[in-house]
């Protein structure tokens, strides 16, 4: 078995295994914690295929995981208030199903990843990640300034929304389900890394023109990549907001986008494993060194830098060696 | 009499005040070499990006098959059948080498929208991958990251990639760049045959290959054609001799 199929294993088994191990010591606040960084960890991977694969370095992923968050926030809110969302011609009113929810997230960012996209799309290197930033920034100011859901305040929503069979506020329950989806995505993400979208995409990061001279598109190729990413990550936002039955219009800043990236980074850029990685590191400081010192991410930072100076491939990178073109 | 395959006609593109092409008019016609030579700074790779794209020019018109294609992207005019080899390779440098001529026959068969089964198990696209490398002898390369090719097996590889798209024409921006003495031997025999498949449009500075392969030879100099005609009438043509070839003998 090659070294990155071992690691990987690992890193996929520790979520599992940690949550097991604090569900038997009755600690459901390291249960919680541990569905943080699969939450992260899904954001991230989602991210990892616009720019890890595609080559697209979007600093304003945070709109996507904001919108899915909003997509649960706005959907719940009228649930628990029994005020229809819509009232006029037609009714629609909200829902406190996960499924449902989920579904609206995916559509809603993924529209919003196909808009942000074709436009930006079409420039590349720092034009493309200030292009991206300003409509992160253009989410975040909206959400501040809209009052019918909470503005600055953001929403609370009391319980937790519903899955069938399931009872979501179970803090083990609740990891099981995110992990699932994790695991699917994960499994969809490595295929299509195999896939002839795949291919067709890393070549366009690769060299664009030689994707061309094939006859295929490098815009339309990064469209896509840009609307699944998206997509993915706005996922993340819903499971986000029901982690914490709270929504805020700081998951729409720019520090989110930057931490996704930095996710990506301290994992390993464009390795499936690398935001789970990424994730999973970043949370175990968080929970270690934030009650140290209330400038922990000073540590982070001194971390990232030298993961960047002294281990390019992040930290698969760094265990596992260069990645291994697919057979 | 036959029509061209390829058409140039009266092409005209600027830079500022360098005029990089001057009212270019060439034709290529099925089962031909047409070799285009020039000095450096002649003109040729800017002539060649408005025939493959890249490069819109300013007047004039480029028609394939029939169709106008002057306003085409790449992208459309490789779907049309034009198969190019660039004089720097431009391939997936992280991929291996069986990747990028899957890359060409990914392209050729269109079926790029597909999410799940693995590209590299698709029995039919390797396979024309497989056959292509092995018409240019990289077959024992193919698992090979294509960084670690030689200057000289990337030009290979470059025609291999041209050859899955099974185009109806080729253009070929020096083709046996780097090649070596065997190498280059090879790539004339090679490309001595292809025509019969596919008409070439070849830049080339290798001036044995040149005289060698080309049914037709047309001679540029600071944009403008100044000559078109077989081996022996290039060689004996005074003009070229004086603006190309300079005073040598290349008799």
């Amino acid at each position: 078995m090659r070294r990155e199929t071992i690691l990987n294993a690992v890193l996929y088994l520790a979520m599992p295994v940690a949550a097991a191990l604090a569900f038997a010591m009755d600690e459901p606040f390291l249960i919680t914690l541990i569905t943080r960084a699969a939450i992260f960890a899904l954001a991230a991977v989602g991210l990892n295929l616009a720019l890890g694969l595609g080559g697209l370095v979007s600093l304003g992923h945070a709109a996507f995981f904001g919108i899915g968050g909003y997509a649960m926030g706005i959907l719940a809110h009228h649930a628990q208030t029994y005020s229809p969302m819509i009232d006029s011609w037609i009714v629609i009113e909200g829902t406190k199903s996960m499924p449902v929810i989920w579904l609206v997230a995916v559509v809603t960012s993924a529209l919003a990843a196909l808009a942000i996209g074709a436009l930006s799309l079409r420039t590349s290197g720092v034009y493309f990640i200030m292009i991206t930033l300003a409509f992160g920034q253009m989410f975040y100011y909206f959400a501040i300034s809209w009052p019918a859901y909470g503005g600055e305040d953001g929403l609370s929503i009391y319980v937790r929304n519903s899955f069938p069979g399931l009872n979501t506020l179970d803090p083990m329950q609740f990891f099981v389900l995110v992990f699932v989806i994790l695991s699917a995505v994960l499994w969809w993400m490595g295929r299509l890394a195999r896939a002839p979208f795949g291919l067709a995409l890393s070549a366009a990061r690769q060299n664009a023109e030689r994707v061309e001279t094939v006859g295929l598109g490098p815009f339309r190729l990064r469209l896509v990549a840009f609307v699944i990413s998206g997509a993915v990550t706005g996922l993340a936002g819903a499971l986000f907001a029901d982690l914490n039955r709270f929504v805020s219009p700081t998951m729409f800043s720019w520090q989110m986008s930057g931490e996704f990236i930095v996710f990506i980074v301290l994992g390993g850029v464009g390795r499936l494993f690398g935001p789970v990685a990424g994730a999973m590191l970043f949370v175990l400081l968080e929970y270690l060194l934030s009650p140290l010192s209330e400038f922990w991410l000073i540590y982070v930072g001194a971390i990232l830098l030298l993961v960047v100076l002294f281990a390019r491939g992040g930290l698969i990178g760094s265990l596992a060696g260069r990645e291994v073109a697919h057979d | 009499m036959t029509e061209p395959l390829l058409h140039v006609d009266g092409l005209y593109k600027a830079f500022g005040a360098l005029q990089a092409t001057d009212g270019v008019t060439l034709t290529l016609m099925p089962g031909e070499i047409h070799a285009l030579i020039g000095p450096n700074g002649a003109g040729k790779s800017t002539l060649i990006k408005q025939i493959a794209g890249g490069v819109t020019p300013d007047a004039g018109r480029v028609w394939f098959k029939g169709q106008d294609v002057t306003a085409l992207s790449t992208q459309a005019r490789a779907q049309a059948g034009l198969g190019r080899t660039f004089q720097i390779s431009s391939l997936a440098m992280e991929a291996t080498v069986l990747q990028n001529a899957v890359l060409g026959a990914l392209g050729r068969a269109g079926s790029v929208w597909r999410f799940l089964r693995p590209v590299m198990r698709d029995a039919a696209l390797v396979a024309q991958a497989q056959a292509a490398l092995e018409r240019v002898g990289l077959a024992d390369h193919a698992a090979t990251r294509t960084a670690e090719l030689s200057h000289g097996q990337r030009r290979l590889l470059e025609v291999a990639v041209a050859l899955t798209l099974k185009p109806h024409a080729f253009v070929m921006d020096e083709p046996m760049a780097g090649l070596g003495a065997s190498g280059s031997k090879r790539m004339t025999t090679f490309l001595d045959g292809l025509r019969r498949e596919a008409p070439i449009l070849l830049v080339e500075h290798d001036m044995d290959a040149v005289f060698a392969l080309a049914d037709r030879i047309s001679v540029l100099v600071y944009g403008k054609i100044i000559a078109t005609g077989t081996a022996d009438e290039i060689r004996a043509d005074p003009l070229v001799r004086t603006a190309y070839l300079g005073e040598e003998d290349v008799a």
